[in-house]
This record gives structure tokens, C-alpha cells and sequence, in this order.
């Protein structure tokens, strides 16, 4: 499979499986009976280092690039850059007292953060980060993402209630409520991609898009429907996550914190863990459902590392997501509400129907430009429709004198 | 029958149990939600993938998550003060009791029915969708617009009434 992908240099063969070889060399030492087990264990480290060492880069990463959104300079006295920061975030986080309100349910308080991070690891195991690069390949491996996303809405109520503070509780239903609603869009949109390439394995999803016409690759996003799937997997990926312009949960003008108000030290930390590795898992996924997974933009790319590749998505679309926290404003809770039911719930399922037409016309130029109108049609209908009684007038600037 | 099986059994019951026997709402909401992870991590050591993924999905996911908004939005959390236990404790007992009996019966008979098979039938979620848009397709849509139906209901009860002009 390697040798038809142009890649058959024996030097970027091995630099592309480097991890499987060191894997598969570390594992050699022992004897054959604990070979399996140990290359699992080897795979859980691996995730357990890799996703949290990015988390902290990420963190630097988001708070020099608001700063730089915001005009100012953003960290620069730990270390060279500020790079250093996350070491002495960290060290504060470990020695700060560790406060549960009095009232407090001691039991759910502290275990709600070991559930979050616990789940939200769970779901990198289904997720190829390379080319023979997954930890586990299941048959229902979307599935279980989704299982495991479904459970991280369980630990959030979890931290609300049991913290007992109105605040905690506002912002965890506020978080589950919104969790909820945009988890169906998630779902279905991702179906979307099931239906076409008939699989609910994600390497079988990556290995159907990795395949080149010229040098353009057959990603699900150069389609109408992939490209409408993304964006409504975006989205929804996007409020799932809390993050801006979604972060009512957590809106600090109302509700100080949201469900984690009444946590410090390393729990508070632990949440600030589980909400990026969430933003990794979702990249992650979206990456392997419509951009390709590991594989290369172009075909005569396709020599360069495939994990390179997936991480390369991966930050990219965490990139995006810290230049949307920087430019746009916070929704209101019934604009969330009404934008998540009556526009981006209908347009997924008009999405769906739109896939089973592309997966039935079969091949020829006809179903792009069917799909494509049907779609620009529904978004400029629905558009207009849900706009009318709003009577906007014409945008208008001011201007500092 | 081995030691993952009862491990899953314990921790499946134990959740069961404190479903029923813990005082605060809450924590039982909680607990049943251990009984339901129980379950899907036994179907799961059944080879049935789909079947516990599902599981969690929906019960983990959305049942949980029902049940424990509608302990917040309807009587809140508190305390109730002259104890959890119902009084007529004995008749849900036996009734209970017949119950299990009757699954129990139907379980034990199923045996000696369908004959044990010894290959362990391998069914992959591709077989499962053939078999639900093939021959189950009409269940299939029935259950699906009987949800619609539900769903739409809902949203007409839970709708703002309008004045209507006169």
C-alpha cells in the first residue's frame, strides 16, 4: 500500500512508520506472550504524553496569539518568549490549596474531573494519527467516539451540582443544554460521511479519501455535501467544546466561571486539561472525517510523514478556533438555541438527503451541479426566511475621532 | 463465564442496588447510570460492539441526562425528611419478585429451545444496518414516525400560546 503511493524511498518508508518501529522494536525485548499487551500500553503512554505536552504548547500558543489579536504582547518573562509559561502554570496549579466548598457533595466534586478527563481520553484510541498509527481499529470506532463524548456531558453536570453554588449549577445546565442540542447536529453530519464511504471505521474512512485524482486529493470537504458536512460539523464542534463564540457555559460577565467555579489547584487544572484534549479529540476527528485523516493535500506530497500531516490539521484547526475566540462576540442563549434548531439541525438533515442523492446519481459532473444548487438554494432560502423579521438596517462604522 | 463477567456482574448490581437504596436523588441518578455503563461493558465483553456503544450513547448520553434534568427541574434535590422507603415495601417486593422470576423462567427455557451454538456468530455493524434498512425496514419507520410524532407533540405542549385575533 505504501509502494503505490509514490513514497517508495526507503529513508521517508521508515521516517513515515517511526513510531510503529519504535513501537514494534521496544516491544521485541519482551517475551511473545506479553508483546500484545505491551504495545498497547505503549500506545497509551504515547497518547497520555503526547495530547496533554500539546496542551500545553496550545495554551502558550492561544495566549500570544489573542494577545496578538488584542495588540498587546501576550506572556514573556517565563523563559525565552514566555515559552516556559505552562511549566510555571503547572507548578502553580500542584501547589495551590485545593478548596471544597463546605456544602459541597465531597464525593461527585471530586470525582466529576477524573470522569471528564478519564472519557475525553477515551476517545483518542479510535483515532488514526498516521499511517498504521490507531490504537485501536474498531468496527465501530465513530461510535465509540461519540459514546465517549456523550459521557464527558455526565461529568460537567456533575461538577455543577455537586458544587452547590448557583453559578456552578446555571452554567452546568446551560453546558449540558447546549451539549445536547449540538451533539445531534454533530452526530448527523458525521452519518453523512458513513453513507459514503459505508464504514463506521475511521481508518477505512481515511484510506476511502486518500486517494488522488491528478494531484488533487478525493477529501470529503471538495464535495457540496462534505463541504456543507464540515461546515455544520465545525459548528456544532465549536459549541461542543464551549468554546467562543459558544462559551455561555462558562461566560464570565454572568455566571464567573460556570460549573468549574467552585474549583482550584490541580481539579481546575484537570478541567482546563479535559476542555483542550476535547478540542484536540474534535479537531482530531473532524480532520479524519472530512480532511483526509493523515493523508498528504497533494499527491506529490504524499513522501512527507503522515502523522505530520494529521497534526499539522490538528493545530490548524485549533488555529481557528483561537482566531474565532479572538474576533467574534458571545451568542446569547436563545440565539444559540434558535440557531442550533432552526437552521443548523434542518441543513444537516437536508445535507443527509442531499448525500444519498450524490451516492445515487453516480458519477458525472450532473451531481455536482445538483447538489451544489440544492444546497446555495436551502442556505439562501433559510437565510432569508429566519432574517426577515430581524430588519436590519445598513451596517454602519464609528470610528474613534 | 469468567472473572471479567462477575467483575462487570458486581459492579453492574452494586449500581443497581444503590440506585435503589442511596436517600439523595442526585446520587441515585448517578448510580443508575453506573448499573447502565455495567451493561454496556458487559455487551461489549459479549463482542457485541455495536449493541454497547449504543448503549452508552443513548442511556449514558441521553437517558442519564433526562432523568437527572427532570430531578432539577421539577422537586430539586433536597432531602425528604420521613425517609426514602415507601411503605408498601413488601408488595413491590413481590412483585419484583415475579418479575425476575418470569425473566429468569424465560431465560432458562430459551436454553434449552435455541441449542447452544458453539461458533460465536460474528456480527459486524455492517450486517446490523443491512438487516435494519432490509428486513426490519418497516419497523424501522414505524418506531421512527411514532418519535417524530412524539417529538413534534412535545414541542406543540411545550410551545407559547398565542392570542389569537378575534
Amino acid at each position: 500500500m505504501i509502494a503505490t503511493l509514490g513514497a517508495t524511498n526507503p529513508f521517508f518508508v521508515n521516517l513515515d512508520q517511526i513510531f510503529v518501529l519504535l513501537r514494534n522494536w521496544l516491544v521485541g525485548f519482551l517475551p511473545v506472550v506479553l508483546r500484545p499487551a505491551a504495545g498497547v500500553l505503549l500506545g497509551v503512554v504515547a497518547i497520555v504524553c503526547v495530547f496533554p505536552g500539546l496542551f500545553a504548547l496550545t495554551t502558550v500558543f492561544e495566549r500570544k496569539g489573542l494577545g496578538r489579536i488584542q495588540n498587546r504582547i501576550g506572556p514573556n518573562r517565563v523563559g525565552p518568549y514566555g515559552l516556559l509559561q505552562p511549566v510555571a502554570d503547572g507548578i502553580k496549579s500542584l501547589t495551590k490549596e485545593d478548596i471544597v466548598p463546605l456544602r459541597a457533595n465531597a464525593v461527585v466534586h471530586f470525582l466529576a474531573p477524573l470522569v471528564l478527563v478519564v472519557t475525553v481520553f477515551m476517545g483518542f484510541a479510535v483515532l488514526p494519527m498516521g499511517r498504521n498509527m490507531v490504537l485501536v481499529d474498531m468496527d465501530a470506532g465513530l461510535l465509540f467516539f461519540f459514546a465517549m463524548g456523550a459521557a464527558t456531558e455526565l461529568s460537567v453536570f456533575m461538577a455543577g451540582w455537586s458544587s452547590r453554588n448557583k453559578y456552578s449549577l446555571l452554567g452546568a445546565m446551560r453546558a449540558v443544554a447546549q451539549m445536547i442540542s449540538y451533539e445531534v447536529v454533530l452526530l448527523l453530519s458525521s452519518v453523512a460521511v458513513v453513507m459514503i464511504t459505508g464504514s463506521l471505521s475511521l481508518p477505512k474512512i481515511v484510506a476511502a479519501q486518500n486517494q488522488y485524482t491528478g494531484v488533487f486529493p478525493h477529501w470529503y470537504i471538495f464535495t457540496p455535501w462534505g463541504l456543507a458536512g464540515f461546515l455544520m460539523y465545525a459548528i456544532a464542534a465549536t459549541a461542543e467544546t464551549n468554546r467562543s463564540p459558544f462559551d455561555l457555559p462558562e461566560g464570565e460577565s454572568e455566571l464567573v466561571a460556570g460549573y468549574h467555579t467552585e474549583y482550584s489547584g490541580f481539579k481546575f487544572a484537570l478541567f482546563f486539561l479535559g476542555e483542550y484534549l476535547a478540542m484536540f479529540s474534535i479537531s482530531g476527528l473532524g480532520t479524519t472525517l472530512f480532511l483526509g485523516g493523515w493523508s498528504a493535500p497533494f499527491s506529490f506530497l504524499s513522501w512527507v510523514p503522515s502523522w505530520f500531516w494529521f497534526f499539522g490539521k490538528v493545530m490548524l484547526s485549533i488555529f481557528v478556533f483561537i482566531w474565532m475566540r479572538g474576533t467574534l462576540p458571545r451568542l446569547r442563549q436563545d440565539q444559540l438555541m434558535n440557531f442550533a434548531w432552526k437552521f443548523v439541525l434542518p441543513f444537516t438533515l437536508l445535507n443527509l438527503l442531499v448525500t444519498a442523492l450524490w451516492r445515487f446519481m453516480g458519477e458525472g459532473w450532473q451531481r455536482w451541479v445538483v447538489c451544489s444548487v440544492i444546497l446555495i438554494a436551502a442556505y439562501v432560502v433559510m437565510g432569508r426566511v429566519e432574517m426577515r423579521s430581524e430588519h436590519f438596517g445598513r451596517r454602519s462604522y464609528r470610528y474613534a475621532e | 463465564m469468567n472473572a471479567v463477567f462477575y467483575i462487570l456482574a458486581a459492579l453492574t448490581l452494586a449500581g443497581g442496588l444503590a440506585t435503589v437504596l442511596l436517600k439523595q436523588l442526585v446520587h441515585c441518578a448517578l448510580a443508575v447510570t453506573v448499573a447502565f455503563a455495567g451493561l454496556a461493558l458487559l455487551f461489549l465483553q459479549l463482542d457485541a460492539q455495536f449493541a454497547g456503544f449504543a448503549q452508552i450513547l443513548v442511556y449514558i448520553g441521553a437517558v442519564a441526562i433526562l432523568i437527572v434534568f427532570a430531578i432539577l427541574l421539577t422537586r430539586g434535590s433536597d432531602l425528604p425528611k420521613d425517609g426514602v422507603f415507601s411503605k408498601t415495601w413488601f408488595l413491590g417486593l413481590v412483585i419484583a419478585a415475579g418479575v425476575f422470576a418470569v425473566l429468569g423462567w424465560a431465560v432458562l427455557a430459551s436454553v434449552s429451545a435455541v441449542p447452544q451454538q458453539n461458533a460465536v456468530p460474528s456480527v459486524t455493524v455492517h450486517d446490523i444496518g443491512i438487516a435494519l434498512v432490509g428486513r426490519y425496514v418497516l419497523p424501522l419507520e414505524i418506531v421512527a414516525l411514532l418519535l417524530t410524532a412524539a417529538t413534534i407533540g412535545a414541542v406543540i405542549v411545550a410551545m407559547h400560546e398565542k392570542e389569537r385575533p378575534r
